[in-house]
Order: structure tokens, then sequence, then C-alpha cells
């Protein structure tokens, strides 16, 4: 079997020793019809990987921001098969940047799991990371996952104790997705001394790249949280250009690449 | 078949009611939640802690609450003889109490200055706030912007109490949504903060932490029925909303197999249009919200759905996952009361026996009605009158053309 794409991405940046630039958007925001355009855009100012968000009615991990991008989506009807559709649509001119899911497991649970893993690989979908279920409650899906090429990406948190974060790493592939502090999406500020403090013992359980998210507002912020992790991961910073630019949607691509495009220069520096 | 009293062993110990249940939770949160668990299971046989329980649960709750036969009504239905239990006589006027008690002892013993909850009816929010203004805790409560709209005497009550009410905005403004801003905050001040969860569910261990805290209703239930009726009851009905009044009642009678039980859920204007909250009754399909594998209404794309019923305390999409096992299994049946049935059991109790019920506990006794014309004088039906009527006095009003 090849790579995956994920994989496949960070041996390329570790060769070249970059930093991975991952931007989350939420699909379908501010309308089905602009989101694979936007997925370009990211690639076209440099992003590494990228976090497609499926919207879901009770964000329960997310600040106001990407509460308010789930509501936008979801008053144009974007539904997870809408997701995978623009998966498709996006893989049909960009055949190497990996695409993970984002998003909570409830649509999954609808559509139902063989279904899920099915219509997710033929769509092109690297890798799945769920929001609400833990390695501990994803015993069911893992080995579809496994059978589907698909990486299950976990999350650990400042408050995830030694023995969780060695079955997190044990369970993980891909990338692990570091949360950088105790709080929802979009919250204040980040502090990099503590999360370098709490990537060093991480670095001892696993070879996988660490990436960091939330908190991650600007180029500054990424190149020093880069400094001590693999990658970083950017949602709210540019969900809320997506939102000041709703009424507007032409204008979203470049001040989507705006904001990359500063990362993406700080982290290369 | 399932052996009812293998039912009694649940959950497993990764908090799994069978296929439901569970720790869907983002990472942050895992470590508070092992944390709670190990809190719990070692104070939950400790025989300090009990007696420190069962203290509070005396002399500041009032336990035991009466049994009382319903004579007049149940010569008016003309079938079985209802017997009411009290839980609306309890400090604060309702069934939460008693498991509010046992989680503000337990945030006392971690050590955490701060509580938060959510409410529907405002009950769960309203014995928050007492415990915490007891205990000398920081509260701070969400409660949906429309459920602050329609339960505005609770709201007021909180805030005397020192909570502070956060109204919620988002969604539906409703029960659900009040869950989801509590977990957002919980997930950025966990280390001050115990989530005081007011329902059998949200993720492990909660469903059966609630549980074992609300189990003292059906304790004391059995012992009473034995004494005041000289044995069990046929059935056992209760309300459910996310279903810790009924799991209360139900709990300690599981392996007494010749007595019936029957949960009731918001029918709203019937489960047939659609505009309802009863997910065990309509047959919803199995989804994870808050924590939790269980029963849960939504759309065919995973998105949870609105629901709809007349009182705020079943407006819930879910339920708690033990209830989705024993519907499984058998053990209990799940059935509906609409609205319009509700309230004229709200209005009948009133006038009939003087007792005004929480529009909730009125679902219980619209199907208690149901059931019991068709049964015979010499049988027994045991109704958990989970809350006093006194909060929804604004609703009822407003139905008949009035408003203060
Ligand atoms: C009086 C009363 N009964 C019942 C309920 C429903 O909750 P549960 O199903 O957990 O008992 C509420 C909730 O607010 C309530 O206030």
């Amino acid at each position: 079997m090849t790579m995956n794409r994920i994989d496949q991405r960070f041996a390329a940046l570790k060769a070249q020793s970059r930093r991975a630039l991952i931007p989350y958007i939420t699909a379908g925001d501010p309308a089905p019809q602009y989101t694979v355009g936007f997925m370009h855009a990211c690639v076209e100012a440099g992003a590494d990987v990228l976090e497609l968000g499926v919207p879901f009615s009770d964000p329960m991990a997310d600040g106001p921001v990407i509460q308010k991008a789930c509501e936008r989506a979801l008053k144009h009807g974007t539904r997870l098969a809408d997701v995978l559709d623009m998966v498709a649509s996006f893989r049909e001119t960009d055949s190497t940047t990996p695409v993970v899911l984002m998003g909570y497991l409830n649509p999954i649970e609808r559509m139902g799991y063989e279904a899920f893993v099915r219509r997710a690989r033929d769509a092109g979908v690297d890798g799945v990371l769920m929001v609400d279920m833990p390695p501990e409650e994803a015993t069911a899906i893992a080995p579809l996952f496994a059978e589907y090429g698909l990486q299950s990406i976990f999350l650990l948190a400042p408050t995830t104790s030694s023995t969780r974060a060695a079955t997190i790493c044990a369970h993980g592939e891909g990338y692990l997705y570091y949360v950088s502090l105790k709080g929802v999406t979009g919250a204040a500020s980040l502090d990099v001394e503590a999360v370098a403090r709490q990537l060093a013992p991480l670095r001892e359980m696993t070879d996988l790249p660490l990436c960091v998210g939330f908190g991650i507002r600007d180029g500054e912020t990424a190149a020093a949280v880069g400094r001590v992790a693999d990658g970083v991961i950017v949602g709210s910073a540019l969900v809320s250009r997506i939102a000041e630019n709703a009424e507007r949607p032409e204008a979203i691509p470049a001040a989507l690449k705006a904001v990359l495009g500063d990362m993406r220069d700080a982290l290369d520096r | 078949m399932t052996k009812f009293s293998d039912l009694t062993r649940l959950p497993d110990a990764q908090g799994h009611f069978g296929p439901y249940g569970g720790r869907f939770v983002s990472e942050t949160l895992s470590f508070a939640l092992e944390e709670l668990e190990k809190v719990y299971m070692s104070l939950r046989d400790d025989a300090d802690f009990q007696a420190e329980f069962d203290r509070d649960l005396a002399h500041y709750v009032g336990r035991p609450s009466p049994l009382y036969h319903a004579e007049r009504w149940s010569e008016k239905i003309g079938g079985a003889q209802i017997w009411l239990k009290r839980e609306d006589l309890n400090h604060t006027g309702a069934h939460k109490v008693n498991n509010t008690i046992g989680q503000a002892l337990l945030a006392k013993k971690s050590g955490k200055p701060r509580v938060i909850a959510e409410t529907g009816a405002g009950q769960h929010g309203v014995a928050t706030a007492t415990v915490a203004a007891r205990l000398g805790l920081k509260c701070e409560i969400y409660m949906g912007a429309e459920d602050v709209e329609r339960q505005k005497l609770n709201v007021y009550r909180m805030r005397l109490l020192g909570a502070e009410v956060h109204p919620v905005e988002s969604g539906s403004r409703t029960l659900k949504d009040a869950m989801n801003e509590a977990l957002r905050d919980w997930v950025t001040n966990v280390d001050d903060t115990f989530y005081i969860i007011g329902t059998v569910a949200g993720p492990h261990p909660y469903p059966a932490m609630v549980r074992d805290f609300t189990a003292v209703i059906g304790r004391e239930a059995r012992e009473q029925s034995l004494a005041q009726i000289g044995r069990l009851p046929d059935a056992l009905v209760a309300c459910v909303g996310g279903g810790s009044n009924a799991i209360g009642l139900f709990y300690p009678f599981l392996e007494d197999e010749d007595v019936a039980m029957v949960g009731v859920e918001a029918g709203g204007d019937g489960v047939e249009t659609g505009r309802h909250a009863a997910p065990l009754t309509a047959n919803a399909p199995s989804g994870v919200l808050h924590g939790n594998r269980t029963y849960l209404m939504s759309d065919a794309s995973g998105q949870v759905s609105d629901t709809h019923s007349i009182s705020a305390g079943l407006d819930y999409p879910g339920v708690g996952p033990e209830h989705a096992l024993w519907k499984d299994v058998g053990r209990v049946s799940y059935v509906a009361a609409n609205d319009d049935a509700v309230l004229e059991a709200f209005r009948e109790l009133t006038r009939v026996e003087g007792i005004m019920p929480a529009l909730e506990s009125a679902h219980a006794l619209a199907h208690a009605k149901v059931m019991a014309a068709s049964m015979r004088p010499d049988q027994h039906i045991v109704v958990n009158l989970s809350g006093r009527g006194d909060k929804d006095i604004h609703t009822v009003a407003k139905l008949d053309g009035l408003e203060f």
C-alpha cells in the first residue's frame, strides 16, 4: 500500500526541516459553493494539511467564532455527505494535499461507520479527527479506518495525564494535535513556554509529528510555536476573516491568503 | 434474554450500559472525569460520606418524602389506587436536590471552590444555587434564553441565592444549548470548577453517580409501599426528561420483576407531529451528544433536532443511556404524554387533591390516569411527583390569557 498523504507530507517537511502550516475552515461557511475554492486558496498560500470542519448543531468544544461558522453552514443545509463531495471535488485538481475531516461524532454515527469510511476513502479524505471521540471510544471504528486507509488523529491537552498520553500516542496516526490551552477554540492566548515544557515528555513517547492548535493568531504566534512544534494549526483566526466577509465571499480567498501567507513566511524564516 | 439482575451491575468500567453511555468528550475533560470517577468511587462506599449525605437528606432536604394515597383522584378515575411519591415536598421543590446535595459534597471533598450547572426548568439550577449558598461555593448557572423567559420565577430565585445566571442564546436556546455552554465553561475552568450535571446523562461517571444519589427515592418508596400498601405496587410511573427522577424511583425495584415500570416522555404536540421531546417513544436512532451514546433525536445527517415540550425540564433531544438500555431489554416501557393531556392532569390534581404538580411531573400523572382507568381498584400505582408546580404558574396563566 502506498504511504498515506499525511505521512508523505510530514516526511517531506522533515527532510526540509520545515514546519507544517495547517489551516482549519468550516465546510459550507459562508455557503457550500465557496468551500472548495477556499481550500485551494489555502494551499496556494502555503498550507501543508487542510483540516475541514464538518458543521454540527452542537459544537461543544468550540468558541463563538466556530459556533457561528457552523450556524452559517447549517443554514445552507451543509451535511456530512456534502462535505465529502467537496473533498472529492477538491481532489479533481489537488491529489497531494492531505485533507483531515474535523468535527463531532454524531454525523458519522448517523451515516453509519461502514458507509462513512467507504465514502470518505472514495472522496479522498486522509484523516479523521472527531473532537468527542477519544481512543477509548474509537475501538469500533478504528479497524474500519485501518481497512480503508484513513488515519485517526487524536487530541492531547494540557490536562492529559502521562498514562493517557501513552495510550493516545499508541493509537494516534498521522500527527498528534496538541491543544495549547484549557478552553474552547478561539480562546485568548497561548503560553509558548508552557507548550514547550509539555511537548518535551511527549517527544519521548512518540515519533509522530506534534502539531499545536488553539490560540495561533498571526505570524508571530505561529513562528513562536513553530520553534517548539512540528506544525501549527490555525482555525478561528481564519474563520473570523470568513465571518467578516460573509456578505462578499469573493473577497475571502485573498483574506485567507493574507493570514496564511504571513504565517508561512514567519514559519519559514 | 438479559436477566434483570444483570442490569444492576452496570455500567461497565468504561461507563457503558450495553451499547450506550461511555465518555465521548474532548481530551481536555478526560482527566477531570477520571479524577471525578476516582473520588466518587472512593466515597461511594465510605461510611462517613454516606452518613453525611443521609444527614443532609434528612435535615436539610426533609426526607423521607411521604408516599401519599391520592384517594379522591383514584376514586374519580375509578380504577387502580394511585400513590404519589411526594418529591415536591423536598426543600427547593423537586427531586433534583437529592443529586445536588451529593455532588456538592463531592465538590467540597475535591477542593473545588466553584460549581456550574445547566438547567432547563430551573429546578436543578435552584437546587445547585441552594447547596452552593449553603457551602459557600461560587455558583454559575447556564440556562437557555427561551427557558429564562418561561421560568422567570426560578431565574430570580437563583439570583437571590447568589448565583450568576447566564442566558444561552445559541442553537435552540433550551436545555441542550445550556449544557453545551456549561461544558465550554468546564473545559475552560476545569482546574477550580466542579460541573454539577442535573440528570442521568453526560459522560461517565455522571449517569451512574446521579442515579446513585437519586435512588433514595425508590428505596424509600419500596419500604413505604410494603408498610402502607402491604406489598409492592403493581406499577411505577415517572416522567423522563434526562431521566433522573425516573431512574431514582425505578432503580431499587429493577429486580422486582412483577413491578411494571413506565417512563413518560414529553409528547409535545404529539409524537406523530415531530414536535415532541420523546426520543425513546419515537424510536429515535442512536447517537452521541454531551458525552454519551443514547437514543437521540437528530435528522438524517446527524444534526440534533429541535424539540418541543410545554415543560422546560423535559425539552431535551436525548435521554440518559441507562434508560436506552432498559428500553432495549424490555425492563421498562416508555410512552409519551401530549401537552394537552398534561395540562388537564395538572389542573385535575390541583383541583381534586389540592396538590399543584410541576408540568414535568404532570406527564407522569397524565399517563398514570390512563393506566389506572384500565386496572382494578385492588391494584396500586406509585407515581413520582417529581416537583411542585409554582414555577409553572406563569406558563399555565398565559394559556388562560393572563399575564402577571
Ligand atoms: C420537577 C421536575 N421533574 C422532572 C424533570 C426532568 O428531569 P429528569 O428526567 O432528569 O427527572 C425536571 C427537570 O427540570 C423537573 O424540574
